[in-house]
Order: C-alpha cells, then sequence, then structure tokens
C-alpha cells in the first residue's frame, strides 16, 4: 500500500491538477461574465502546440511562454469577436474551437516538424524548476511545495489573486455586473461588452498556459490531442466550485489526485479502467452539484 | 405654482422622426420647478420617446429642449442629462440581483480604497447619507434580489438621485406595485418635491394616478402633445377623451341579473410550480352562470398555475376542478375545451396565437376539423374560412391590412383581439380569462370590456385573472384574493375598497418594515 499512498502521490497530484487549474480560473472568468466556454480543450490544445514551438525555434522556455500567451489572448479575442460580436452560438463556436484545434496542430506538426503524432527532442528547452530556499529542506512539505516549476507556481498564486479580483475590486464587480444583468451596467455608462472581451481574453491567456505547462512543465514534447479533455475537466470544476477560486481549486486537486491515484493503481488492473477514474469522478461530482443545488432552493423556498 | 414658477426644462418645436414612424410631433411644453407634472396617453403615443430625448437616450430630429435655461448639445447622453440635473428611472429596473443595495447604487461610480480595491465601508456610509437626506430608507448591506418590488424601486430611485438631480423622470412607476406601494411612492414623491423643491415627471396610463398625485397633466396622442390641463380644473373623462381621441364610457355596462347554476367548482386544487414548489395549497372557487369571478393578487401568487391547472395544461396534486358537474381534473386541454370552456392566456404572444401564421388561421384554430370549414378533415374550405375570418374581424374590430397578415405585425391590442374573437366565437358556456388587457391600449381595453361583459350578461360563467386591480373591480361580480397559493378572502364587489384588497393580497399581513406609511 505505502508504493502508492506516499508522498510522490501528493506531489503527483499537485503537478497532474496544475493545467486544470489554470484553465479553470480563466473558465471560471468567462462564467461570471455569463458565457459558457466549452473551447477551453482546444485553447489548451493550441497553447501546449505553440509553447512547444516558441521554446523549440528561440531555444528559449520564456519564448515558449511568450509564443502561448499571444496565441491565448488572439484566441480570446476570436472567441469574443464571434460570440458577443457577431452573436454566434457559444456552444457552436466552442466545439469549433475544439475541432479547429485539433485539425490545426496536426496540420502544423506535419508541415512544421514533419513529423506525425507527437514531437519531442532536445532542442525543446523545458521550463527549469524553481527550489524554494528553506522550505526546501522541510521533509514533507518540501518535496510538495519546493522543485516546481514556474507556472505550478503561479497557478498557486494566481487562486487569491484572482479571487481578490473578482468580489475586491470594482472591475472585478464590473464583470459580475456584465454576466448577471448587463443593462445595469449599461445604464451606469459602462460597457458590458469590454468586459466580456477582457474575460474572454484572460480565459484564452490562462488556458493556453495551462497547454503550456503540459508541453513544457509537465512533459517535455507536444504530442496530438494532448489535452486529453482536460478543458472539460476545468469546466466542471468550475461549475462544481461555482466560480468561486478557492473552491474551483479543490477541485482541480480532487481531479488531480483521482488521475495520479489511477496511474499508480495500473499495476493492478488494466489501465483502461484507471484512466476513466477521473472523468467518472467527475461525473460524479456534476451530479452532486445538481442535487445539492436543488435541495438548497427547496430549502430557501420553504422558508 | 400653477404658472407662476420658473422654468426647469422646455421643449420648443420637438420632433422625432423613427423609420416610418413620426414619434414626437411639434411639441412645445413648459415643466415648472417644483411640480409633479403626469404625462399620459395610450400605448405608443410618445410619451416615453419625449422624455427619452431629455434624458439623452436619442436626439430629438427637430427643435430644441432646454433644461434650466441652457439648450442642451447634439451629444447629449444620459451621462450630460445627470449632469445637467435630469434623472430617469425606467420602467424595467437596472438592478443587479445578487449585488448588494450599496453596490446596485453606485455602479460604475465606487469608491475605492487603496486605489485598488472597492470601499466597501465608503460606499455604505456613502448610501446611508443620501438615504438620509431624501428621507428614503434603504440597508445599503441588503441585497437587492431578496427586497420587495417597493424597495428595489426605491433603490432605483436613490441611483438617480445619487448625483443630486432636479428632475426626476418616473416611467410608468406604479405598473409593478401593490396599492400600499403605490401610495408610499406617491408620498415620497411628494415629499421631495416639498422638500427638496424638485420637479417629478410622471409618466403613466393609470388616470385615477394622474388626478390623486399630480399638479399638472399633459395628454399625448398620435406623437402630438393634445392639451396640457391643470389636473385641479380636470377629470378622468376630459383627459380619457383626449388621450383616445373620442368619448370613453368608464359606465357600468352590467345589468342586474341573478347568477345562475354552478358552472364552474374548484375545490381544494394543489399543484406545483416549475421549480417543483408547491405554487396552489388549496385554492377553492365557484363561477356560476351569469357572473365574473375575478382573482386579485400581487404576479406570482399562484395565477398562472392555477390558470394551467384549469386547462389541464399542469399536472394537479391534489382536489378537484368540476366543469358542469364533471370531474376535468388532469384531463388534456382539447377535451377540456369540447366539454365546453374557453381560454384566453396570460402571455399571447407564447400561448395565444401563432405569431408565424395570418390572422385567418388563427382565428380558425379549434375549428379547423368542423364540417364546416373542412370536408371530411382533409380540404380546407378556403371561401368559407375567408368569409368567416372577415366576419370576425369586422365584429371584434381587428385592425389589419387583410386577413392574410401575419399575426406578428399587429399591435398588441390587435393580437389580443384576434384571440378574443376566436375565444369567444366558441361559444363555451365557461370562460377562463387571464390577464385579457396587458400591454393593450385604453381604446382597445374599453373594447375588450364590453366584450367580456357581454358574454357575462349572456349568461356565461366567467373566472377572470387580473394584476390590474381596477379592471377586477370594473368587472368583477365577486372577487376572491389570492396569497401564496392561497385564497386570503372573498368579497362581492362595490363592498370593497382597493386598499383592503391590497391588505388581503399581500397576505392579510401589513409589512412594516418596508418603512414609510403616508
Amino acid at each position: 500500500m505505502s508504493s502508492i499512498f506516499n508522498v510522490l502521490l501528493l506531489q503527483n497530484t499537485l503537478r497532474t491538477a496544475t493545467p486544470v487549474v489554470l484553465a479553470a480560473l480563466g473558465c471560471l472568468l468567462t462564467q461570471h461574465v455569463n458565457i459558457t466556454n466549452i473551447g477551453i480543450d482546444g485553447m489548451i490544445l493550441i497553447g501546449a502546440f505553440f509553447a512547444v514551438l516558441g521554446s523549440y525555434l528561440c531555444g528559449s522556455w520564456v519564448m515558449g511562454l511568450v509564443f502561448a500567451i499571444v496565441m491565448g489572448a488572439l484566441l480570446g479575442l476570436l472567441y469574443y469577436v464571434f460570440v458577443i460580436k457577431f452573436g454566434s452560438d457559444e456552444f457552436i463556436i466552442g466545439v469549433a474551437l475544439n475541432i479547429f484545434a485539433g485539425g490545426l496542430t496536426v496540420f502544423l506538426l506535419r508541415t512544421i516538424f514533419q513529423v506525425k503524432g507527437s514531437f519531442s527532442g532536445p532542442g525543446i528547452v523545458p521550463l527549469p524548476t524553481i527550489d524554494i530556499p528553506l522550505i526546501e529542506d522541510i521533509p514533507i512539505l518540501g518535496t510538495l511545495l519546493s522543485g516546481n516549476t514556474l507556472l505550478v507556481y503561479l497557478s498557486w498564486i494566481l487562486v487569491p489573486l484572482i479571487w481578490a479580483f473578482i468580489y475586491k475590486t470594482p472591475t472585478g464587480l464590473h464583470l459580475r455586473a456584465a454576466g448577471e444583468y448587463p443593462d445595469a451596467l449599461t445604464a451606469s455608462g459602462k460597457s458590458p461588452d469590454k468586459m466580456k472581451c477582457l474575460a474572454s481574453v484572460l480565459c484564452g491567456i490562462l488556458s493556453c498556459l495551462a497547454g503550456a505547462h503540459l508541453s513544457l512543465g509537465y512533459l517535455t514534447m507536444f504530442s496530438e490531442n494532448m489535452s486529453a479533455a482536460r478543458g472539460y475537466v476545468a469546466f466542471a470544476c468550475v461549475i462544481f466550485g461555482r466560480g468561486n477560486p478557492p473552491k474551483v481549486f479543490f477541485a482541480a486537486l480532487l481531479f488531480g489526485f483521482i488521475s495520479a491515484l489511477g496511474l499508480r493503481m495500473q499495476k493492478y488492473m488494466p489501465s483502461d479502467i484507471t484512466s476513466m477514474a477521473p472523468y467518472v469522478v467527475t461525473i460524479v461530482m456534476m451530479v452532486v452539484v445538481v442535487l445539492w443545488e436543488r435541495r438548497k432552493k427547496q430549502r430557501g423556498q420553504g422558508a | 405654482m400653477q404658472g407662476m414658477g420658473t422654468e426647469v426644462v422646455r421643449f420648443e418645436h420637438v420632433s422625432k422622426q423613427y423609420p416610418g414612424v413620426l414619434a414626437n410631433n411639434d411639441v412645445t411644453l413648459s415643466i415648472i420647478k417644483g411640480e409633479v407634472f403626469a404625462l399620459v396617453g395610450e400605448n405608443g403615443a410618445g410619451k416615453s420617446t419625449l422624455m427619452n430625448l431629455l434624458y439623452g437616450l436619442g436626439q430629438p430630429t427637430m427643435g430644441d429642449i432646454f433644461i434650466g435655461g441652457e439648450k442642451i448639445s447634439a451629444q447629449h447622453n444620459p451621462e450630460r442629462a445627470m449632469q445637467m440635473g435630469v434623472s430617469m428611472v425606467h420602467q424595467h429596473f437596472k438592478l443587479v440581483p445578487s449585488f448588494t443595495v450599496a453596490q446596485n447604487i453606485l455602479l460604475g461610480h465606487e469608491p475605492k480604497r487603496g486605489r485598488v480595491f472597492l470601499g466597501t465601508e465608503k460606499s455604505n456610509e456613502i448610501v446611508r447619507e443620501l438615504s438620509k437626506a431624501y428621507g428614503l430608507y434603504v440597508n445599503p448591506t441588503d441585497t437587492v434580489g431578496e427586497l420587495s418590488v417597493g424597495l428595489q424601486q426605491r433603490v432605483e430611485i436613490l441611483k438617480a438621485l445619487r448625483t443630486g438631480a432636479d428632475v426626476l423622470i418616473l416611467d410608468e412607476p406604479t405598473a409593478v406595485l401593490t396599492p400600499q406601494e403605490t401610495d408610499e411612492l406617491f408620498a415620497v414623491i411628494r415629499r421631495i418635491v416639498a422638500e427638496k423643491n424638485m420637479t417629478v415627471i410622471l409618466i403613466t396610463h393609470k388616470l385615477p394616478e394622474v388626478m390623486h398625485v399630480s399638479d399638472r397633466v399633459g395628454v399625448m396622442r398620435r406623437g402630438k402633445l393634445e392639451q396640457v390641463l391643470i389636473t385641479a380644473d380636470t377629470s378622468e373623462r376630459e383627459i380619457a377623451s383626449l388621450m383616445v381621441g373620442r368619448d370613453v364610457i368608464f359606465d357600468d355596462l352590467r345589468t342586474d341579473q341573478p347568477a345562475g347554476e354552478e358552472r364552474l367548482r374548484i375545490e381544494g386544487l394543489c399543484a406545483s410550480s416549475d421549480r417543483n414548489l408547491p405554487a396552489l395549497r388549496g385554492v377553492d372557487i365557484t363561477v356560476h352562470a351569469g357572473e365574473i369571478v375575478g382573482v386579485c393578487g400581487v404576479e406570482g401568487n399562484g395565477q398562472t398555475e392555477l390558470a394551467e391547472c384549469i386547462m389541464g395544461m399542469r399536472p394537479q396534486t391534489g382536489g378537484a376542478v368540476l366543469l358542469s358537474g364533471k370531474d376535468i381534473s388532469n384531463t388534456d386541454p382539447r377535451a377540456i375545451r369540447s366539454l365546453g370552456m374557453s381560454y384566453i392566456p396570460e402571455d399571447r404572444v407564447s400561448m395565444g396565437v401563432d405569431t408565424k401564421a395570418s390572422v385567418q388561421e388563427n382565428l380558425l384554430l379549434g375549428k379547423q376539423r368542423t364540417k364546416a370549414f373542412s370536408f371530411f378533415g382533409i380540404h380546407q374550405r378556403r371561401g368559407q374560412i375567408k368569409e368567416y375570418a372577415n366576419e370576425l374581424t369586422k365584429r371584434y374590430d381587428i385592425r389589419t391590412s387583410g386577413t392574410d397578415e401575419l399575426v406578428q405585425s399587429l399591435s398588441g391590442g390587435n393580437m389580443q383581439k384576434v384571440v378574443i374573437a376566436r375565444e369567444f366565437s366558441f361559444d363555451a358556456p365557461v370562460l377562463l380569462i387571464s390577464q385579457p388587457t396587458r400591454g393593450v391600449d385604453i381604446g382597445a381595453i374599453e373594447f375588450i370590456h364590453e366584450h367580456i361583459i357581454e358574454k357575462r350578461n349572456e349568461g356565461c360563467a366567467i373566472l377572470l385573472i387580473s394584476a390590474d386591480l381596477d379592471e377586477l373591480l370594473r368587472l368583477g361580480d365577486r372577487l376572491v384574493t389570492i396569497f401564496e397559493g392561497k385564497i386570503t378572502g372573498r368579497f362581492n364587489a362595490g363592498e370593497i375598497d382597493k386598499q383592503e384588497i391590497g391588505f388581503y393580497m399581500t397576505g392579510g399581513k401589513q409589512d412594516t418594515k418596508e418603512g414609510e406609511r403616508l
């Protein structure tokens, strides 16, 4: 049993959860402006590819991140233009984005790197790990908190930052107003569309950073469809955490824990079943949320 | 103040042309400081358009508007209007339900703490002071979505007064209020006018309110300002005929007749709402031939579910509905109709008509299989259908360019007349009528009321559900009040006044938390 339940399991949990955390933080911003963005999975995939591309071309992980951020902003803007400016259906555009991302990355993989399936090589510079002095010497905590990549730390810092942004700043207030009752915001002389644009662009950037973590942090390669539906899981986490960053963070950790556990259970049962586990848990989580909300509503009305 | 005070707002030959519609036609009007000015007119008469121009929602095509002697510029917008001292409270509240009162009032103008963060304490303090200055008490930390409609309106008014307005425009402010809330609003209007020397412009079409609260009244019809009257020197009847352009009869058309046999009996009816919560908790109502029973209540107290249950469109969870002695509980609408009930639904657009079908087709609905109009249910007899549609259009005064016109291009009043013409022509012994005149203008209201009373006088049993108390008092022989899915009071018409009904509509409890009384 100790080969399964040990400190490394927790360490794996944190690392597996990171892309979901980043993408979910982006997704919750769009959720607050009342855009249901299911195109996040595609954004993660494109982010993963361009992070590898930037890192490979320039020989620097910094440029990998820059590529991912720029692509993220562009994708967010594109999504905003189609959904809000042109008034297309958010689901259709989201699905289109996911299909487009799959095709685009395969196409670019073949034309730029002349490979099929996946691309890895010494030319890709991965994200360096950062050791935190003092903390790294603490027995268990050191293993968990130190020696992670920049994006892991960033995801942790962003949780309280985004919470404060949404609930404690005027811009965050306007963001929520734009989602809940845009007319109120218009009446006070502010533009709800600007807020939606902001949320969409931030969501694109965060999702692409999630991709960058996959291809430069967690692994050092790009492979077709490597996002593996993490965008949908991120979306489920946002619903589960009702858009509240700390709650969403813990939902993502739960997903990471089940994934990490699944990997270790492969020794004892078929891998098909273990890799199913995180998604089964996601479905169960969603059912729990629905039942929970219904109960709460009934109790609220009964009083 | 009659003509004595200083002028705060002046319209000079103002016209507003929209594509195909001249919404305002050469309007010249002065509003005097310290008065309550009521602007009345039918739907589409141009009263809201005129006030929107003043508030900067659109520019006049011709003419000038002056605020405090200063001409408004071509770039006039709501923000500038507020700087010049003009504020407007719209009919539909622009409030974010999950935000607090203070967050809503100061939305877009939040004080900050340390440059970055929201100054929540500061916001609450500002709102507390604003609230005190105008004597409009609100708790800045309450969540707006949990407040009553009357209090939400108070929040809207405070939002409008935030910048210290001199002129406050209220667009149909009483449409959603209970009689008690309406009285409170009028007390507030009276007080801010007296104490702050403010001017209030009230857009409305409810004439009793005009008589009650205004100093002067301007009547608009078809974009023109027909006349400006001093309220004390005029009457409801005079204003009404100016609005419609002819005499309007507000007389009682009901003939004295004893109620006949019992036609509709509702016993202990229970049902759930869409959200699966109890909406009806044991409702008992009986309707006899030749009488109108009115159901009064604040919207959302089970009226919608009541109508749907009776018509078999919503499952009953208890009780029974008897139509001429026959149990029709949980049967389907078609069977109920064939047993002798017709139904005018509350939402004509989604349930009353097929907007994408023609007037003719809509009038035919329900009779398309009868021998008169079809040959063995296969071939439609076009000639007969057309003739029938023309006859109904004429009898019910439906104004269309022809019976082939699509219903969606008709005005609200004409659309409602299509529904009424169709349902009344079944000659059913029982009529279920829900919100018959919502969003319909005064000329059409009069017409619809006449037809409903005609049906009653013919011996029809009518259950009338309405949110308009004046309508219920005018038409109903008996009234019942409904509150949270229960009948809270039963009255004979003429033995009760509005105030008392309002008392029962809110469950027979006065809500003292709501603050000021008259």
